[in-house]
């Protein structure tokens, strides 16, 4: 028994993972083209940290390219050339990422005040100084504005998932269709869309709800087809479960798929939100910017976020312009919030209570 | 064993009647879904008829001069009434805007969105792969507002140095060159602000797409000895290459739609303008956005029409694009 424990297992190898000797190389050749960017930035009129980064990114290619070539021949070398090209890309990719967040935090931390959250704009203008006013306003009139397009948009949305996973009518394939061509309807179509339908013949003047009703139709497409990813996902053994227990359609729809599908049934509708909470475009033209609490999205200007941002950058001056990054960051931070929420419920796994 | 045989059931249950009629609840159910489902019709119609309804009139009276014209006037007579017959609404400028910012967006976007895709699927270790996919979709939710006013912010000094690089070197291709000597807030800028806003999109897109090549085609490609680039060439590419053009288009509509950062960064000048590093520019949305503010009824209901217009431009990009997709899943070699 003791001889057998005193076996050591044996270590998978990975024959393909690098060497020490390959790390070195590899070192070698980033030591090497720093050096070189590094050189001709000196001698050349190149000069900056862009002209390093490229020159850098160049040289990297065409010595690893070189190493590749003469280890292993030419498909190695285009193959470790495609590698550098990919690994470009995808840094190039996230770089905006980071300088936006990096952007909005030095540029929006310099806004935040603690009456931010307590104070609206009503007898501040944005031109005042940054720690007076504050955009309590705002934060009202999105949550208004989003929690009214919630109340219309996710029973749709939810009811289009549930038509195009569980029904499968005779429209499935073209609702499937004009669902994912109405994700690409502007958003300045949709406000004037609202704008033609409603205030034109109606309301003849700038409200809350009509902005709902514009993000709605942009948080449609987003929920439905969440929704629809997340019920494909529920075991078909559930629904039929339900049936051959005797329960009909409905109650195994709602008693069995969609209590299995709740948290990403949660997930869509958190993602939906997160897609319009910053829409500006339709809410400039539907529901005004007051720069007053207001609590009643039925009557009366609204001041939200987006709009504040806007009016805030309009207004040119050092101090709005901090106003309007304070309160970027303010969105983004609300956006991030809702995101992470909709990525750890997500991540869940589909059908666990 | 013979008593059971002749020994009849007591009682011979009554026939069943089998029905796949379903019941009344289902019948609701099925109602209440169904009609929940066609609500994406309706909006679509909805949109397309009130936007026709609103602006049938100018349609009517600019006629095709609409998309050819690049002509906005919204005439006043003396009395201070709207005076149709000397106003002029055409969107040809615009319209050609909207194109060259998006098609800079695509040209700009795609190669790093499918790169970024590439190594994402086949290249990234798995840590890296879920931090980078994170962060790729937060950047797709961030608002339009916050991406115009960092390109105006950040980007723009960046752009116009490299504005300012191109036209040196290759002035000698006409829509490099510079009528006069002003790079910021062109073309070229709010296309790269938008290449940003699409790399979310069309990265996301493409990686579905590059994720789902069969796995026994990837291993047969390295078994026969190919290095990860062979295999790429080989099995990903003919595989993903209809689904990664629709996602290029889907990129393509959402450029054609913004408004909003495309208004922030971008000199807005009603005139066709090819030369894509020069200080003017525009697209149907920001100039809406644009014109908006102060127009007259009359004005707004031109405006509608080139809604109506942009509706209908982005209607047909995005049903080709999805299109396109739909059919990569099925098909493949």
């Amino acid at each position: 028994m003791s001889s057998l424990e005193k076996v050591a297992t044996p270590q998978p190898r990975k024959p393909w993972a690098p060497t020490p000797i390959d790390q070195a190389k590899t070192a070698g050749i980033v030591a090497a083209s720093t050096l070189i960017s590094l050189l001709l930035i000196l001698v050349s009129p190149l000069s900056g940290k862009l002209a390093f980064v490229v020159l850098f990114s160049i040289a990297y290619l065409i010595i690893d390219f070189a190493v590749s070539y003469a280890k292993a021949g030419r498909s190695a070398a285009v193959d470790s050339l495609f590698r550098g090209l990919v690994t470009t890309a995808i840094l190039i990719a996230v770089t905006p990422i980071v300088s936006i967040l990096f952007t909005v935090w030095i540029r929006g931390h310099k806004g935040l005040h603690w009456t931010l959250f307590t104070k609206d704009m009503h007898n501040n203008a944005f031109t005042d100084p940054v720690n007076q006013g504050g955009l309590l306003h705002a934060i009202i009139g999105t949550f208004l504005l989003v929690i009214f397009a919630m109340i219309i948009s996710v029973p749709i949305g939810i009811l289009t998932a549930l038509y195009l996973t569980e029904v499968r009518g005779r429209f499935t394939r073209p609702i499937e269709f004009l669902v994912q061509a109405m994700s690409g309807v502007p958003s300045i179509v949709a406000g004037l869309f609202i704008y033609a339908a409603i205030l034109i013949p109606f309301t003849k003047t700038v409200n809350g709800i009509q902005g709902s009703l514009a993000l709605a139709i942009l948080m449609i497409p987003t929920v439905a087809r969440t929704s629809q990813e997340v019920l494909k996902l529920i075991p078909s053994d559930l629904r039929e479960a339900g049936v051959a227990l005797g329960g009909t359609q409905w109650r195994s729809v709602a008693l069995v798929v969609v209590p299995a599908a709740r948290s990403g049934l949660i997930t869509a509708m958190i993602l939906g939100v997160a897609r319009v909470a910053g829409e500006t475009a339709p809410i400039l033209l539907l529901t005004g910017g007051s720069g007053t609490k207001n609590f009643n999205v039925f009557s009366g200007s609204l001041g939200s976020l987006p709009n504040y941002i806007w009016q805030a950058f309009g207004a040119g001056t050092p101090e709005s312009i901090t106003r309007a990054w304070a309160g970027i960051l303010v969105l983004l931070v609300i956006v991030v919030i809702l995101f992470t929420a909709a990525r750890i419920l997500g991540n869940r796994k589909v059908g666990k209570k | 064993m013979s008593s059971t045989i002749t020994q009849a059931p007591a009682e011979i249950p009554a026939k069943r009647e089998i029905s796949t009629k379903p019941r009344l609840s289902d019948r609701v159910f099925r109602g209440v879904v169904t009609s929940g489902g066609l609500s994406s019709l309706v909006i679509l119609g909805l949109i397309l008829i009130f936007l026709l309804f609103n602006g049938y009139s100018t349609l009517k009276s600019q006629g095709l001069h609409f998309l050819t014209s690049s002509n906005w006037q919204a005439a006043v007579n003396d009395a201070g009434q709207f005076d149709a017959k000397n106003s002029h609404f055409g969107i040809a400028a615009m319209l050609i805007g909207t194109m060259i910012v998006a098609v800079i967006a695509v040209i700009i976007g795609v190669p790093i969105s499918v790169g970024a895709a590439i190594y994402l699927t086949f290249y990234a270790p798995a840590f890296v792969k879920r931090v980078m996919v994170s962060a790729i979709d937060l950047m797709a939710a961030f608002p339009s507002v916050l991406f115009g006013l960092w390109g105006f912010f950040v980007l723009e000094s960046s752009g116009e140095y490299w504005a300012k690089l191109i036209n040196k070197f290759f002035s000698w291709i006409p829509i490099f060159q510079l009528p006069a000597p002003y790079v910021n807030r062109s073309p070229f800028i709010a296309g790269l602000v938008l290449a940003v806003m699409i790399i979310p999109i069309v990265t996301s897109i493409s990686r579905e797409i590059f994720s789902q090549t069969p796995l026994d085609r990837i291993q047969a490609a390295y078994a026969l000895g190919g290095t990860r680039f062979a295999m790429l060439r080989a099995v990903a590419f003919p595989y993903a290459r209809s689904g990664i053009v629709g996602g290029i288009m889907l990129g393509l509509g959402r450029a054609m739609g913004e408004t909003v950062a495309v208004y922030t960064v971008l000199n807005i000048v009603y005139q066709v303008n090819w030369h894509i590093l020069f200080s003017a520019g525009g697209n149907v949305a920001s100039m809406i956005l644009l014109k908006f503010g102060d127009a007259s009824p009359y004005e707004i209901k031109a405006l509608m029409a080139a809604g109506l217009v942009l509706f209908i431009l982005t209607l047909i990009v995005n049903s080709l694009a999805n299109l396109i997709v739909a059919r990569t899943g099925k098909s493949g070699r």
